[in-house]
């Protein structure tokens, strides 16, 4: 990683075709991969930890569900718990909140984003990723505008294209990838 | 180097604190211990909507503007849940509460946080089906004397009966769930005899301090809004609060773990986080 001190954090929205986009994406990443990730991926309320447990099966970076207030550490990939947003704290701990759902979603991809870009700044790696909602699309814009880089899956490889689609229209943004390029481009920089 | 946007953000982040530091010192409610990005959501969307240039400018309207404030209030308390939220909760409160429970002659159960109450007259409708309301004195509080109101009327908003009654079920609900309320319009109107022994009361989990010896805590979903220093404190007070062998139950990701008192509780179902003060 030539850059690696340039970006602290990744985060990364999902919806709709989340899982399999995910597995593209993460599985591909090496142990010595050195910028925290963090997820939020419509789910169903009554989810269980099944989306994490085959993950990290599948990963190399260790991936787990979000504990309040824990401290974001390079290595690990979190994911926001069924039923929570999930919210970034200036000193770099991660929040849970059961607010609202915002954009029909809780987690919400924006809460995530908006709160990443609050804390982070411009070190901060914003992703949409496949979905059928409009979700992300705001809070990768506000990535934007505080300098961080914008990264979107393109549509024509999403499952469902819309939250691709939606975020491309809201923000100009920097990187427009196929999905098997992703977890590459992340590698390289 | 900062750039524009970045710096306009850190000022913002100053409002903040002086904007904290004014309610604590205007009306005495303290939000300098919650969760830093919480509160700086909700007070910019309440910015947004009302249509204010600056948080500066939002202090200025909240100390001068008493309503105003209590819409900011209403912004910055927890008002969402619901009925039997979390149903294998009140399984395991029935199933492994509920017995010790039955074996004192009077029971007190203190709901802190309640926000609109739904959860509180889940458990007394629990409590009714165990055989055990008539002996217990519910105290139900929260901060926002709004919501306490809502919650001491008992009506709520017939849209998410549908999910009220799948939770009840879940949850080991032993009758039809339909025989608790009367619907009436757009709202249900909850059976008055559920709330005979409920008390709601003002009390703020920050600034307040014990106010009874109780076997039962349940405060879920409340404590992940607080940072480390207030969740301690909190701990603290409810495991004051609680009688040697009473109960705490919270929400399903709260800890106690990391409290100092956490020796003085024994953990009954880590998934459900229910736990037991012991005698030290």
């Amino acid at each position: 990683m030539k850059n690696g001190n340039k970006y602290k954090a990744i985060v990364i929205g999902s919806s709709a075709g989340g899982m399999e986009a995910l597995r593209k994406v993460l599985s591909v990443l090496p142990e010595s991969f050195e910028i925290p990730i963090l997820i939020s991926q419509h789910l169903s309320p009554s989810s269980d930890n099944y989306i994490t447990q085959y993950l990290n099966k599948l990963c190399k970076l260790e991936v787990k569900e979000a504990d309040e207030k824990e401290n974001i550490q390079v290595g690990k990939v979190y994911f926001a718990p069924p039923n929570f947003h999930l919210l970034v704290e200036k000193d770099k701990t991660l929040s849970l909140s059961t607010d609202s759902r915002v954009n029909f979603a809780r987690p919400s991809i924006d809460v995530m984003f908006e709160t990443a870009a609050w804390a982070y700044g411009s070190s901060l790696i914003g992703i949409v990723l496949t979905g059928a909602n409009f979700d992300g699309s705001n809070g990768l814009k506000i990535i934007k505008d505080f300098g961080g880089l914008t990264i979107v899956q393109d549509p024509k490889t999403a499952h469902t294209p819309t939250m691709p689609e939606f975020a491309i229209a809201a923000t100009k943004v920097d990187h427009i990838l196929p999905i098997n390029k992703i977890g590459e481009f992340l590698t390289g920089l | 180097m900062k750039n524009e946007k970045e710096i306009v953000d850190e000022n913002i982040d100053i409002e903040i604190k002086l904007f904290l530091e004014a309610i604590l010192l205007k009306y005495g409610y303290d939000f300098k211990n919650y969760s830093n990005a919480h509160i700086k959501r909700r007070l910019l969307h309440r910015l947004r909507t009302a249509n204010i240039n600056s948080i500066s400018e939002m202090q200025h309207k909240a100390l001068y503007d008493k309503n105003f404030f209590r819409l900011i209030l209403t912004d910055l308390s927890i008002n969402v849940t619901e009925m039997f939220r979390d149903p294998l909760f009140y399984k395991a409160v029935r199933e492994k509460v509920i017995p010790i429970l039955k074996t004192y002659p009077f029971l007190k159960i203190w709901h802190a946080g309640c926000s609109t109450g739904e959860e509180v007259y889940s458990m007394a409708i629990l409590l009714k089906e165990e055989g055990i309301y008539d002996k217990t004195q519910i105290y139900a509080t929260d901060f926002n004397q709004l919501v306490l109101k809502k919650a001491s009327d008992g009506i709520f908003s017939i849209d998410r009966i549908k999910e009220y009654t799948l939770n009840y079920q879940k949850s080991g609900g032993k009758k039809s769930f339909s025989d608790y309320y009367t619907a009436k319009y757009n709202s249900v109107i909850f059976d008055k005899s559920l709330k005979e022994n409920i008390v709601f009361a003002d009390h703020n989990l920050v600034s307040d301090s014990i106010f009874a010896e109780v076997n039962l805590i349940i405060c879920r979903n409340v404590l992940i809004y607080f940072d480390r220093i207030l969740q301690n404190k909190v701990i603290n007070l409810f495991e004051e609060s609680l009688i040697t062998g009473g109960f705490l139950g919270l929400g399903s990701k709260e800890e106690i773990r990391f409290s100092k008192r956490f020796e003085n509780f024994s953990t009954l179902d880590a998934t459900q986080k229910i736990f037991r003060k012991i005698t030290i």
